[in-house]
């Protein structure tokens, strides 16, 4: 039958009423508000302005809304938690739109164009994650092969004068840095979280040392600024065309999401590397080489991280000590986000993303918010998905052990 | 079976083909310590008699070291065999490699020498010599940073029996007491991430509960007023410990309760960790506007110095000491600690044998963060006596690859501590005067590390022979689903 109510579990019950509460919340926020109606204004740069809300209204309507949808779960409960948490989630991100616009105008292409540019190194290192781990090799080094990546950019770069050689020279950098990982995990049988902690330690030192020793003295270590592509037709449509003026690595992330997710799970070789990392045994039985896979695809996703690292330096122009400052973390956070998927990944990254462009705006618009809470919410999210409190992630099956032929 | 399991098992001494003639070490023990006790002896009375003469003070160093070259015949005279060595043989060669490693990244890496490298075929000999150069010039500033020049301590060794004057002593002595100073914050956190091991746990998060312990015990340092020192001190160090605890302990809860891997939570709470130090710093505790600097600790919560300067020796020794007698009784001497490692070695045999393993990793990691809270606590009370930005220096990182170093033990981390204060004490010296930036001791590191996790490699290098179990730390390799 139709409408058929769904047994809810303990977990559907505390969401649902945790989005009740939250839906409360945002009315109390607008009663709160000041009285002075200012107006949230969100513009274009091109078009002026979009659209000017009145804020206490707007919260009061998306609150209800929220509280619409936390009843609706505790009555009927939504197909699944992922729905909840977009209609939810979207809700309370607009209420804090309006909220901290209160006053001002924000510049929301300008937003979205921040939040993708911010997840492309998040979704870069998680896609790089994936390939390591779908295959059974637990990949904390994404931070050290990202910081690889991104001192070989800016040196081929400046040596070269041309930043896709640059680029270039990051993939290969990071993949040979995954080379190491792999063989110290998969040859030498060592606890690959140590492998991967001696990655990021090696790399934080070599490439500041490298820096000091070499880049800096022969004058290679800032090339100067990066040009941004530009897709033509794509470019030009009015609100979003922001988003197709960008520097390469946001196209190719782009392009890489929906690939890696056909191999993965639509070609047999991804068939074949998922079950490496899910049963090895069985999967040697049936005669697949788990270390050649496990070998490719480590040395695949240190390219990955490397291109993503390379994103860091080209678009500053320069290199800086430790410049991935804990994003390598953070993507590794979004592939657990994303349950080890790479659309996922993709998405938990515009999160993170987002959470960062906002506390970026926050600080302009000097919003009484320490911007270093927004900061820290991706790591409160990750630790809450870890949690299973939202929902389930389940990694590989055979992820973190080391395979032993017998 | 979903786990792999690697045990730690100590120098486990010869297998059963024991000869049936007793070794000459065991056949005549007791003269030979007789001997050696009889030695030593005579070796304290000969310093005693220079010192108080005044005369043929030259020798008084060549002495201290015969003195530490018969404590160490005695021990192997006493455990009747050299396999107490058999231990540190891999961990010597990988330092000793890892060095060599550094030496040719420095050769490489040097203008001069790539320059001269350019002209290989025609001039080598200026090449070999610019690299040997470079090479020397760093390792002994190295050398002389970390230990000092033995020149300069005889020199004043002689001043001070001579003429009673200490000072040169004192700054002779300097490198030695950086090393050990430096080395304070490395046991403690080193400990931290040790006992972390011996549970089955990785603790990543030692530099965010270093920060935290650290901060907490500034600001009772700062705060608290008018207590006596005796009250003050120790309720510093304690709002630290527990700080760096609680740090630690929420991991170890959500592990408990739901299963979450701690090697995410503990690097997610670093970051968290040094967020919300930055905004503290920023906002509420800061003192003077645009410093990020937190006021300064009151005296009666400063850790006491024990030599006047340069010597900038501290009471943490004192806590880092303490702390290792305390892990090591805590881990082998009482039923707590045996469940612990119980848990960590095999955790199956944990739960069929009764003992809780959530309440188990709750502890550990409560503990271990406490632990790596007073490494935090040791460096803020004891040198820097504020917070501010530039506080986290890197020492919990370091310090995992500190308890691999020391097969997780703390005699073990002490040593491993050590050698790694040293080695940062000897690197400020060696940037200063060899021009050699400070990261490479990093990267002598990383390779330790490499060395030490995987000895397969040292052992084929060197071509030893592998002994049936080799030193190995305590740790289970698991993914992230637990």
């Amino acid at each position: 039958m139709p409408n058929e109510r769904r047994t809810l579990s303990t977990r559907d019950r505390v969401l649902g009423i945790v989005a009740v509460v939250i839906g409360f919340g945002i009315i109390a926020v607008a009663g709160l508000a000041s009285e002075g109606d200012q107006l949230a204004t969100f513009f274009d740069e091109k078009i002026g302005t979009l659209f000017a809300l009145p804020p206490r209204q707007s919260l009061y309507v998306l609150g209800a809304l929220c509280v619409f949808v936390g009843g609706w779960q505790l009555y009927r409960g939504f197909r699944s938690t992922g729905a909840l948490l977009a209609a939810a989630g979207f809700l309370v991100v607009a209420s804090f739109l309006i909220w901290i616009t209160k006053g001002q105008s924000l510049n929301l292409p300008g937003l979205l164009k921040t939040t993708l540019t911010s997840a492309t190194p998040l979704t870069l290192g998680a896609l790089s994650g994936v390939f390591c781990e779908r295959a059974g090799v637990v990949n904390i080094a994404i931070e050290g092969m990202m910081l690889f990546g991104a001192f070989a950019a800016i040196a081929v770069t400046s040596a070269t004068g041309s930043q896709w050689t640059g680029m270039l020279a990051a993939i290969l950098t990071g993949g040979l840095m995954a080379a190491l990982h792999a063989i110290l995990s998969i040859n030498a049988r060592v606890v690959q979280i140590i492998s991967g902690t001696v990655i990021n330690i090696l790399a934080a030192g070599a490439t500041r040392y490298l820096n000091i020793r070499l880049l800096e003295p022969a004058g290679l270590s800032t090339p100067g600024s990066i040009e941004l592509l530009r897709i033509p037709l794509l470019a030009d449509i009015p609100i979003i065309g922001k988003l197709f003026e960008n520097t390469p690595a946001v196209f190719m992330m782009l392009a890489l999401v929906p690939i890696v997710s056909f191999i993965l799970f639509r070609t047999p070789w991804g068939l074949r590397t998922r079950s490496v990392g899910e049963h090895p045994r069985a999967a040697d039985t049936v005669g697949v080489n788990v270390f050649r896979m496990r070998y490719i695809n480590v040395i695949i996703g240190g390219f990955i991280a490397g291109l993503g690292g390379s994103y860091f330096s080209l678009s500053l122009g320069s290199f800086e000590d430790n410049m991935t400052h804990g994003q390598g973390f953070i993507a590794l956070a979004a592939m657990i986000f994303g349950n080890w998927t790479p659309v996922g990944s993709f998405l938990a990254a515009l999160v993170f993303g987002f959470a960062d462009a906002i506390q970026g705006k926050m600080q302009a618009f000097k919003i009484a918010l320490p911007p270093e809470f927004l900061q820290m919410a991706p790591y409160i999210l990750t630790m809450i998905i870890m949690g299973g409190v939202i929902g389930r992630v389940i990694p590989p099956a055979a992820d973190g052990q080391p395979y032993v032929k017998e | 079976m979903s786990e792999t399991e690697i045990t730690s098992t100590g120098a486990e001494g010869t297998s059963a083909a024991k000869p049936d003639r007793p070794t000459f070490l065991e056949a005549n023990r007791r003269w030979l310590s007789g001997a050696c006790l009889g030695l030593l002896a005579a070796a304290v009375l000969a310093v005693v008699v220079i010192v108080f003469s005044k005369t043929g003070v030259k020798v008084v160093l060549p002495l201290l070291g015969g003195l530490v070259m018969l404590l160490l015949a005695l021990i192997t005279v006493r455990s009747g065999s050299l396999e107490w060595l058999r231990g540190a043989v891999i961990p010597v060669l990988a330092v000793v490699t890892a060095l060599i490693i550094g030496a040719f990244m420095i050769i490489f890496t040097d203008r001069e020498v790539l320059a001269a490298l350019g002209d290989f075929f025609q001039d080598p000999g200026t090449a070999i010599q610019l690299a040997w150069n470079a090479v020397k010039t760093a390792y002994v500033s190295l050398f002389e940073g970390a230990v000092g020049s033995p020149a300069k301590i005889s020199a004043g060794l002689e001043t001070w029996i001579m003429e009673g004057e200490v000072k040169a002593f004192r700054s002779a002595m300097r490198p030695i007491s950086e090393s050990l100073t430096k080395s304070i914050p490395y046991i403690l956190s080193g400990l931290a991430v040790a006992l972390g091991f011996r549970a089955g746990l990785f603790n990543i998060g030692a530099e965010g509960q270093f920060v935290i312990g650290g901060l907490c015990a500034v600001v009772v340092g700062y705060s608290v007023k008018g207590l006596p020192t005796i009250i003050h001190l120790p309720l510093s160090i304690a709002a630290g410990a527990l700080g760096g605890g609680i740090w630690g302990g929420i991991v170890g809860l959500l592990k408990a309760w739901t299963g979450a891997h701690e090697v995410i939570n503990t690097i997610m709470m670093n970051w968290m960790g040094f967020r919300l130090v930055e905004w503290l710093l920023r906002e509420p505790l800061e003192n003077v506007q645009g410093t990020h600097r937190t006021r300064e600790i009151l005296d009666t919560a400063k850790l006491p110095r024990f030599f006047p300067p340069p010597i900038r020796l501290h009471g943490g020794l004192i806590i880092a000491v303490l702390a290792a007698i305390f892990v090591w009784w805590f881990l082998w001497k009482t039923t707590w600690g045996f469940e612990m490692r119980t848990v960590g070695a095999n955790p199956d045999a944990a739960r069929y044998g009764g003992m809780s393993i959530g309440r188990n990793i709750a502890l550990a990691m409560f503990l271990s963060g406490a632990l790596a809270g007073l490494s935090g606590v040791s460096e803020s009370l004891g040198l820097t006596h504020n917070m501010s930005l530039g506080f986290q220096a890197g020492y919990g990182f370091d310090s995992i690859a500190l308890a691999l170093l020391g097969g997780s033990h703390p005699v073990g981390v002490v040593l491993a501590s050590l050698l790694f204060g040293m080695l940062r004490a000897g690197g400020t010296r060696m940037m200063s005067i060899a021009r050699v930036p400070l990261e490479i001791t990093t990267i002598v590191q990383s390779m330790v590390i490499v060395f030490i996790a995987a000895p397969a490699i040292v052992r084929s290098l060197y071509r030893l022979r592998a002994r049936r179990e080799e030193l190995v730390p305590t740790t289970t390799t698991r993914g992230w689903g637990s």
